[in-house]
């Protein structure tokens, strides 16, 4: 259809995105899933006072939870030190990595089966454990299938979203040996259960995400429906679980009306299958369950996003992935396009703390600021407040005494800061605006008929021979 | 410094917003479940709606009764190993009954059982703690008595529930027993069998953990099942 | 959505025109004037007035948007309804100035004060007004727009589907996901031309698939978005500005 900008260079980020929307069958098939769950999300929400009431609680608890944060970390620590667990702190993901390593060098590990884990994905443990000859196999079905082609998520809660059953068909075939075509879901699945109960019951550690660590009873809540979140936290001897900071809450009460916002937010369902809540390794007398367990606390960016109470907000994620699921954007292009770990206006607004803004400086613009995302966010995080505060810092040095962002004024542009300027001077003095609309108007035909991205797909705009203005003074 | 105290350290330095008022939870959800904690509203039939929904199979059995019942759904499903819990008194009651499978109890350590278990097993059976109506769920409270992987490992899951033990909400399951105080090693809620809708959002039963989940509800002496 | 307490009909309102009505829809204005004034108001323009401020408060300019607002919040002395002809510029107005302004006491209370009394277009007529109208045009199918902020923050999908509920031959068609965004966003069309198209060119599909003639819409952004992509596509198909169709079908005389 629309031709590429061959006059304005294009960026990685929107060669990805102009390939993606160059794709009919990405867009259907992203369109048709994102239906899917919008419909199933509506069906467990049809009161919306009670969803407003539903999710004022949660953001409620997750605002308390991070007013606290620092102390409820170390209660946290403290109770699951108690408990027997090993709690370990990373400011990066070098730092994450390097303890999985060190831990499973301590064992002698070499396999690995992890559960769905969007921080492991965060810290590239797969990619980093291989390179030192640890085998980390995905067994959420979605991921695996995922791993299996060498691809990424493009969801955080459907890793495979983007891929038909045609396609998955295939993939099996070609990588499993000894499988034949079907594209039957139920016989797919099934050949992902027979490969990956194998490995269960052989790995030497099991790697789980958290959704929410509980500080009064140091606890870690897995939410999960398949059981290989089960699988992977009680058969191998050793489970290492890995978590944000910000993932913590005070009371075990408080998980009530997050986990009950979280399944109906994310897939439409009332509750998962399993809600897991583990409180520490094997006890004497106990007959299973593994021998040791870890928690690793990750920063990652987040205490950037901490310091600042507007900023602050994006760490009240529940990542139920429900914006992206409502995003026109997300629709449009898929989550490998963004090529960030978190896609959609969630990762528009943590992946600059976490990458810094050097590197996804164009994110936060990458969004048309519909407000869908925020109207069906489970813990009410402003996030196209947040969008614009970015677009700020993306395109402005620091103030002076203000701590800058990492990359922080990365997306400047001097054209762009400029056009503003101009823009404030003519519309702040409305003398200067009047003659400006005047000129505008009455010598339209001088308007350029190339305007950058607006005409790439549409003709371009020209003012009325006549503003308003003068035709109201015409006609007085 | 380490990592922990760098981390830590960053936070107390943000500036912290106006002290933080502890949510009231429970008051503030009193009225979402209002018409479930009624006296008069109807927990099992919540209960049995709801978990049947997530493609659970409920039958209402009686404390008598409950063998010869599993018994013939294990001949129905093809059944031919069924692993109990470690106490041993359902494994006993099980093999009173005629044409039973073969049972074993969970005596020894996962690893030692792992083969058996993973390869051999076609069925485990467990107690529920409890239950909770609003979501069809049942409560798992392993430990000594309960290893986690019963509940998981084999195809089928059988699970006795005592009718009395249904809650209305898990808040009220949570509060009412005091969890907070006691928790296990691993408290499970299930809420189904093991599903995954991870291919093309189609639904399949059996991802990982068990393909089906039997609920054999123990009514009280004096109500007919 | 907050519940919104409406005064009565006024005699006099001021008409915020936005810089898109000024120069790009100068006709929508005047026909909004047309029907405020059939119905006994005076309608006063503030010659001062700009725009809002929108393009560079979305775009990551606030500093920018805050100097052009500021000059904003003066036009207004007498305490008369401001009426707003395009949505999103009406609910900057409404829900962006009291925050644009939060950390200047004064200049707050102005903007608060004036957020109270701006008034989108359908808003005003449905609510305030409540204008009854007697459709006078032949049988006519059409699809609504409204914008995503006008929609949110004032309700205008509701307001904009009354108003022509009320034209007894207008039959009202109810596209393919019509909360959706048409892929304007302001500076949003211009960074992301790509993806921008691509929802565009879905609004226009999904309204031409309902059967309907054209489509109206309250919102000027949206207007000149979908309106140039159908131009672009050579199709006939166009959107009209809500006070322009409710004229010609009711028959005030610009």
């Amino acid at each position: 259809m629309n031709a590429p900008l061959n006059y304005v260079p294009r960026s990685d980020f929107k060669k990805r995105t102009f390939a993606a929307t160059q794709d009919p069958h990405l867009r259907q098939s992203f369109r048709s899933a994102m239906d899917f769950l919008m419909a199933k999300r509506q069906a467990q929400f049809p009161d919306q006072e009670a969803f407003e009431h539903l999710r004022a609680l949660g953001e409620e608890v997750r605002r308390y939870s991070l007013s606290r944060l620092p102390e409820l970390l170390e209660q946290l620590e403290a109770n699951l030190t108690r408990n027997g667990v090993k709690v370990h702190w990373a400011e990066d993901a070098e730092e994450a990595n390097a303890i999985f390593l060190e831990i499973s060098r301590s064992h002698g590990a070499t396999r690995l089966i992890k559960g769905k884990s969007m921080v492991s994905e965060e810290i590239e443990l797969n990619h980093e454990m291989a390179k030192h000859g640890v085998d980390c196999l995905e067994s959420d079905m979605g991921e695996y299938i995922v791993q299996l082609d060498g691809e990424k998520p493009s969801h955080i809660i459907m890793p495979a979203i983007h891929k038909t059953k045609e396609q998955i068909a295939r993939l099996f075939h070609e990588k499993v040996p000894g499988v034949d075509y079907t594209d039957s879901v139920d016989e797919l699945i099934q050949i992902g259960r027979r490969i990956l109960r194998e490995n269960f019951r052989d790995a030497h550690i099991g790697v789980s995400g958290v959704n929410f660590a509980v500080a009064e009873t140091g606890s870690l809540c897995l939410v999960e429906n398949e059981g290989n979140g089960r699988m992977c936290t009680t058969v191998p001897p050793v489970h290492i679980a890995i978590t944000g900071i910000e993932k913590v809450v005070e009371k075990l009460e408080h998980v009530v009306p997050l986990y009950t916002l979280l399944p109906r937010s994310a897939t439409g369902q009332a509750i998962t299958t399993y809600f897991n809540v583990i409180s520490g390794p094997r006890k004497p007398g106990e007959k299973d369950g593994p021998k040791e367990v870890h928690l690793i606390l990750l920063d990652n960016g987040r205490s950037q996003a901490y310091a600042d109470e507007q900023l602050r907000q994006t760490l009240q994620c529940i990542r139920c992935g429900a914006c992206m699921n409502h995003c026109p954007v997300y629709t449009r292009i898929g989550g490998h396009a963004y090529g960030t770990t978190y896609p959609g206006p969630i990762g528009e607004i943590v992946s600059p703390h976490m990458m810094g803004l050097t590197a996804t400086h164009e994110l936060p613009f990458a969004s048309s600021l519909c407000g869908a995302c925020g109207d069906v966010c489970p813990v009410k995080i402003p996030i196209p407040d947040i969008l614009m505060r970015l677009r700020r810092e993306a395109s402005h040095e620091a103030e002076p005494g203000r701590p800058a962002l990492r990359g922080q004024g990365a997306g400047r542009n001097r054209l762009v800061s400029l056009a503003f300027a101009a823009w404030r001077t003519i519309y702040s003095h409305p003398g200067l605006y009047r003659l400006y609309a005047w000129a505008a108007s009455r010598l339209n035909f001088l308007t350029p008929k190339s305007q950058l991205g607006w005409t790439a797909s549409r003709t371009p705009l020209i003012p009325a021979r006549q503003t308003l203005r003068d035709r109201l003074k015409n006609r007085a | 410094m380490s990592a922990r105290d760098n981390i830590l350290a960053r936070l107390r330095a943000a500036p912290r917003s106006s002290a933080p008022v502890m949510p009231d939870v429970a008051g503030r959800l009193a009225d979402r479940y209002a018409a479930l904690r009624a006296p008069e509203a109807d927990r099992f039939g919540t209960f049995r709606s709801a978990i049947e929904a997530a493609h659970a199979e409920v039958h209402e059995t009686s404390g008598a009764e409950w063998p010869a019942l599993v018994v013939r759904l294990c001949r129905e499903k093809g059944v031919a190993m069924l692993a109990c819990p470690p106490a041993g008194d359902l494994s006993a009651a099980l093999m009173l009954e005629p044409d039973a499978p073969e049972i074993w109890g969970y005596g020894e350590t996962m690893e030692a059982v792992k083969g058996r278990l993973f390869d051999a097993t076609d069925a485990g059976i467990t107690r529920a703690h409890g239950a909770i109506a609003e979501t069809g769920t049942l409560i798992a409270w392993t430990g000594v008595d309960e290893p986690r992987s019963l509940s998981l490992v084999p195809p089928i899951h059988f699970i006795l529930l005592d009718r009395s033990r249904i809650y209305a909400d898990l808040l009220q399951a949570m509060t009412e027993e005091g969890w907070a105080g006691r928790l296990p090693t691993n408290l499970l809620l299930i809420s189904g069998p093991s599903k995954t809708a991870d291919i093309q959002q189609t639904l399949a039963y059996g991802a990982h953990g068990p393909k089906e989940l039997i609920v054999l509800v123990l009514n009280p002496e004096g109500v007919a099942a | 959505m907050e519940k919104r307490t409406y005064p009565g009909k006024p005699r006099d309102v001021y008409l915020y025109a936005t810089c898109l009505v000024d120069m790009f829809h100068p006709d929508a204005g005047m026909d909004t004037v047309a029907l405020l004034e059939r119905e006994g108001i005076r309608v006063h323009f503030p010659r001062d007035q700009t725009c809002c401020g929108q393009p560079a408060y979305t775009s990551g300019y606030p500093e920018e948007a805050r100097e052009v607002a500021r000059k904003q919040l003066d036009l207004f002395p007498l305490p008369w309804p401001v009426v707003v002809p395009s949505g999103s510029c009406g609910g900057m107005m409404r829900h962006h100035y009291p925050r644009l302004f939060a950390d200047e006491p004064e200049a707050r209370a102005k903007a608060l004060a004036l957020a109270d009394r701006v008034f989108e277009l359908s808003e005003f007529l449905v609510h305030v007004v409540q204008v009854k109208l007697t459709d006078r045009g032949s049988a006519e199918t059409v699809a609504l727009h409204t914008s995503c902020s006008a929609r949110r923050e004032m309700g205008t999908h509701l307001t904009g589907a009354d108003l022509l509920a009320q034209l007894c031959n207008v039959k009202l068609e109810v596209h393919g996901h019509e909360s959706e965004c048409c892929g304007f966003g302001g500076t949003f069309s211009l960074k992301q031309p790509d993806i921008s198209s691509a929802m565009a060119a879905d609004k226009v599909a999904a309204m031409q698939a309902t059967g309907a003639r054209g489509f109206i819409s309250a919102d000027c952004g949206c207007l000149l978005n979908l309106n140039h992509t159908l131009e672009a596509r050579k199709e006939a198909f166009r959107g009209e500005h809500l006070a322009t169709f409710l004229c010609r079908r009711t028959g005030a005389k610009p």
